[in-house]
């Protein structure tokens, strides 16, 4: 197997499918982390392109949530070049951080806070306008059919409506990349297909969508997926030329092959 | 890669197997009408469902479906409204010293002490048994000699796969006759699933009987009866095998070049129904099973779809379920 | 047994592992002790007070070179009638006033009555009021012991107390019972309601509670280890107000260390009984510190005189467990009383950790809620 198969792939045509573009909105070149003599991202190389759904799969602890904190401006590497939204990673943090948005399952939105009032916060934290945001929590509302729901608690809530909520405050400051932290964990399948309408919305727009999941279903709605094992990326490429390249007729079949092969 | 070793299994997933479908007796667990609510909230009501001896069953649902408030119930945690239920003939009220004697336990968090090693979890939990881990090595070797090399380290230093394995090898070490693992495999990347998958399998050839809740739909094949729950409520209990077989609408696989676009399009359309993203293919339904594959491709070559493919394909488990939401 | 040992070989390990844990359990009484016996030292040394004699007879010299020869007290300032006091005080240059009436000693012999006044600075009240009953005590002393019996003198509290039992005046001698006091709290209380709601907030409680380990199997391998390091505590404060500030132990060193037992065992059952309440270890923290740590240092008498408090505080003490350790433990230490002089506090104590227990096991759940 090719260990360094995510160096090719800048030659690749970015998307061969879905949202077009080929600017670079994430660079990674011989990204390492280490803690101690524990090597957690051991030489990254990778690009991501706007408007482009990314898959970043692995086993746990594969290095997954480093390199992810290290993206977000959290977290400095130990060594090695990366560029988020055309800002440096050691010096531009706080650049960085104006223009991402993040969701996670454990943290998304103030369960004693209103919907309303949690987008209040929000927008006043990327320094949105009150009058742009009135405007743009009415079409959000709207597009979520949530409206009734604005004065509620977050903790009211079911699960799905929150992660959608969630998900929209995320991305309401039009950031140029928004990262999702295994983002449709424990709801039903039909809320999990709605919530990937919602990031294919946002793709559409351009907004580039970096996902973490456990469901391998949902690495092949995205248009590239990197597989990373033990700190490294061990496979980067369009879902459908990684079942091509591991002879696997779907994702969960490629990450078994990829996770074991490498133990 | 063989990933599960399923030979010489008498139970094989998702079969009718010989020996349940003759039945071995009594129900070894049973639930009769059981229904609990926390205030106002009616986690569940009115279950019922029953698990042969050596049966390995599955409650698939998501979250808030209740399936932990059916388990701690069964564990003699919490105690119903209404209804009753058993385990190998004891009360889970009356009988809940038994019960407790009797059953392994996983609890949906790993409950692991962080601050103990692998080896002084599983040194205590032996002891709160009342047995010694070397008297019962024999059923958890499996499973401990994957994590045995790492017996020195604390456990909230393990990795989500490790933790899940040493939990439950704590839960076997008093060498249960019912298992009971409330959602071992959520949050768990998908190699570890399928190996703590393979351990359930060889646990179950050892005479255990195990009831498992999970969220992921895909792991419903590999028990051999399932109930699918969803807000309290049982849809359907059966093998998966006939959860299948008893989905009779006709399903279509889909795929185009742009997929957004796909289902932005099939759901315009006046003859579709459902249009879900199912991995690299959309899964349709038609208004009636009159609708053609023929009429999807005609609508969608209209709508300039480049590379298309519809074709009919069998339902998953997850096809089951999301029809029955819908009903 | 063997259950029950490997459940405390288990809670040791939890103690031994957690640095906080073993900082507020070996360092916390120590520091604590230091902190009050050597820095925040209250005892009243060369204090500067001014005379307003308006009599100025043999009695009021007397009882002015009393008061400066205690070494507690010098003289800073002699006023004549008329000088305005609070402008002394104003200038700071003086704690206290003290103010002999006109024709004192005439008046103390005639009428077997005389008026002394004290002022005091009470911007600082804890300064003042012990300023306030040495000089009422070094009075109230001179005119025992020089003049009649049955005078009556003003501010003539309960000085005798103190000045017979802690003839040096020292304050050490005060917080070392105060102090063991809190720190049993501290440690048997809180830790064990700590360490019982972190089983219910990481989720293990539920396992155990699923096995077949007795509720009371849990509860005695969860308290046996606090109740051996807090005995071990008790030790160490003893021996280091022994040993360091020189605190005597007039009484029976057994006895002290039985009532120590009986007032952990009472912290210890508080513990169990916070904890059945606290769903997670901040609830718990809160409790104990709120319901347990402030009552104990404002309200035994520990730092604040009991006597002192308005009538709704004094009554409120009486529910305070470590007012009742605290007269038992002076009692042994400074008075050395056996059980004949402190048997209705050793039974109050015992009664509140019945009820503390009885409370605790209604309160216990073998289930989930």
């Amino acid at each position: 197997m090719s260990k360094n198969k995510s160096q090719d792939t800048g030659f690749l045509p970015p998307l061969s499918e879905g949202a077009g573009g080929g600017l670079k909105v994430i660079e990674v070149h011989n990204l390492v982390k280490k803690f101690g003599s524990f090597v957690a991202n051991d030489h990254l190389n990778f690009d991501v392109y706007q408007g482009e759904i990314f898959g970043f799969l692995g086993a746990n602890g594969a290095g997954k949530t480093t390199a992810m904190k290290i993206l977000c401006g959290l977290s400095s590497p130990t060594s090695g070049e990366a560029k988020v939204a055309g800002f440096d990673i050691y010096k531009e943090t706080e650049k960085i951080k104006r223009n991402i948005g993040y969701m996670s399952q454990k943290f998304s939105l103030y369960e004693d806070l209103t919907v309303a009032e949690n987008i209040r916060f929000f927008s006043g934290v990327y320094g949105i306008s009150p009058a742009d945001r009135k405007e743009k929590q009415d079409k959000l509302l709207k597009d979520l059919g949530l409206e009734s729901a604005k004065d509620s608690l977050i903790g009211s809530l079911p699960l799905g409506w929150k992660q959608k909520l969630a998900f929209s405050v995320a991305i309401f400051h039009e950031p140029k990349i928004v990262f999702l932290d295994e983002p449709t964990g424990g709801v039903d399948p039909i809320t999990r297909r709605k919530f990937w309408d919602l990031i294919y919305e946002a793709a559409d727009r351009g907004i580039t969508v970096f996902v973490t999941t456990h469901y391998m279903d949902e690495a092949e709605y995205c248009n590239r997926v990197s597989i990373m094992n033990a700190g490294r990326i061990e496979a980067l490429d369009t879902p459908k030329n990684l079942k091509k390249q591991y002879s696997a007729k779907n994702m969960d079949e490629v990450f078994l092959k990829i996770a074991r092969n490498t133990e | 890669m063989n990933t599960l070793k399923l030979i010489n299994n008498p139970l094989q997933p998702g079969s009718e197997s010989p020996l349940l479908r003759r039945g071995l007796g009594e129900a070894f667990i049973s639930i009769q009408h059981i229904s609990k609510s926390y205030g106002d909230v009616q986690a569940i009501s009115d279950i019922s469902l029953e698990v042969q001896k050596g049966e390995l069953f599955g409650l698939i649902g998501p979250d808030g479906a209740g399936k932990t408030t059916l388990m701690r119930i069964l564990m003699t945690l919490l105690i119903q409204d209404k209804g009753s239920a058993t385990m190998n003939g004891f009360d889970v009220i009356k009988d809940y010293k038994k019960i407790r004697n009797m059953v392994g336990y996983m609890p949906g968090r790993f409950s692991l002490y962080q601050d103990l090693t692998v080896e002084e979890n599983l040194n205590f939990f032996a002891t709160v048994f009342k047995t010694t881990v070397a008297e019962n090595y024999e059923l958890i070797r499996d499973i401990y000699v994957q994590i045995e090399p790492f017996k020195n380290r604390l456990a909230g230093k393990l990795s989500g796969g490790m933790k899940q394995k040493l939990a439950l090898s704590c839960a076997l070490i008093h060498k249960p006759e019912i298992l009971i693992l409330d959602e071992p495999t959520t949050g768990v990347d998908a190699v570890s699933r399928k190996e703590f998958w393979e351990m359930l399998k060889n646990l179950q050839q050892k005479g255990i009987t195990i009831l498992v809740s999970t969220p992921y739909m895909d792991e419903a094949t590999l028990c051999n009866r399932v109930a699918l729950m969803q807000k309290g409520k049982v849809l359907d209990i059966d093998t998966p095998a006939k959860l299948v077989e008893n989905y009779t609408r006709k399903l279509y696989a889909i795929r185009s070049n742009d997929m957004h676009r796909l289902i932005m399009d099939l759901r315009l359309y006046e003859k579709t129904d459902s249009a879900y993203a199912f991995g690299q293919y959309l899964h349709v339904t038609g208004k009636d099973d009159e609708v053609e594959a023929t009429e999807f491709e005609n609508f969608l070559m209209k709508k300039d779809h480049e590379n298309l493919e519809v074709f009919d394909i069998q339902p998953t488990i997850e096809d089951v379920f999301m029809n029955m939401m819908n009903e | 047994m063997k259950q029950f040992i490997g459940f405390l070989r288990k809670e040791f390990l939890h103690i031994f592992r957690d640095p906080r844990t073993m900082m507020i359990i070996f360092l916390l009484p120590i520091v604590q002790l230091l902190l009050f016996g050597k820095v925040i030292n209250t005892d009243i040394q060369n204090s500067r007070i001014a005379i307003l004699d308006q009599s100025h007879d043999n009695t009021t010299r007397e009882i002015t070179s009393k008061l400066v020869s205690s070494g507690y007290f010098v003289l800073g300032e002699e006023l004549m009638p008329g000088d305005d006091v609070e402008d002394v005080f104003r200038k700071g240059k003086v704690k206290m006033v003290v103010t002999f009436g006109p024709e004192f000693e005439k008046s103390l012999e005639r009428d077997g009555k005389a008026e002394v006044q004290l002022l005091a600075d009470a911007s600082d009240p804890n300064t003042a009021r012990i300023l306030t009953n040495y000089a009422s005590g070094i009075i109230n002393d001179y005119v025992k012991k020089e003049k009649l019996q049955n005078l009556q003198l003003p501010n003539q509290i309960n000085t005798e107390v103190r000045m017979l039992y802690n003839e040096g005046l020292k304050s050490v001698y005060m917080f070392v019972p105060g102090l063991m006091a809190m720190i049993l709290m501290l440690i048997s209380a809180m830790m064990t309601s700590i360490s019982i709601s972190k089983e219910k907030e990481l989720g293990t409680m539920e396992v155990l509670l699923a096995s077949p380990l007795k509720p009371i199997q849990i509860v005695l391998g969860k308290v046996t280890p606090y109740l051996l390091l807090s005995f071990i505590n008790a030790l160490t404060i003893i021996l280091i107000g022994v040993f360091l500030f020189g605190v005597p132990i007039k009484g029976s060193f057994v006895f002290l260390m039985a009532e120590s037992f009986l007032f952990i065992m009472m912290a210890l059952s508080l513990g169990i009984l916070i904890s059945t309440i606290a769903p997670n270890q901040m609830v718990a923290m809160f409790i104990s510190l709120l319901a347990l740590m402030l009552p104990t240092v404002l309200l035994s008498g520990f730092m604040f005189p009991i006597e002192n408090m308005p009538l709704p505080l004094r009554i409120l003490s009486h529910a305070m467990p470590p007012r009742w350790f605290i007269v038992i433990i002076k009692n042994i230490m400074l008075k050395g009383t056996g059980i004949l002089f402190v048997w209705k506090e050793t039974l109050i104590l015992m009664f509140m950790t019945f009820v503390f227990i009885a409370l605790s096991i209604k309160n216990f759940k073998i289930r989930l809620e």
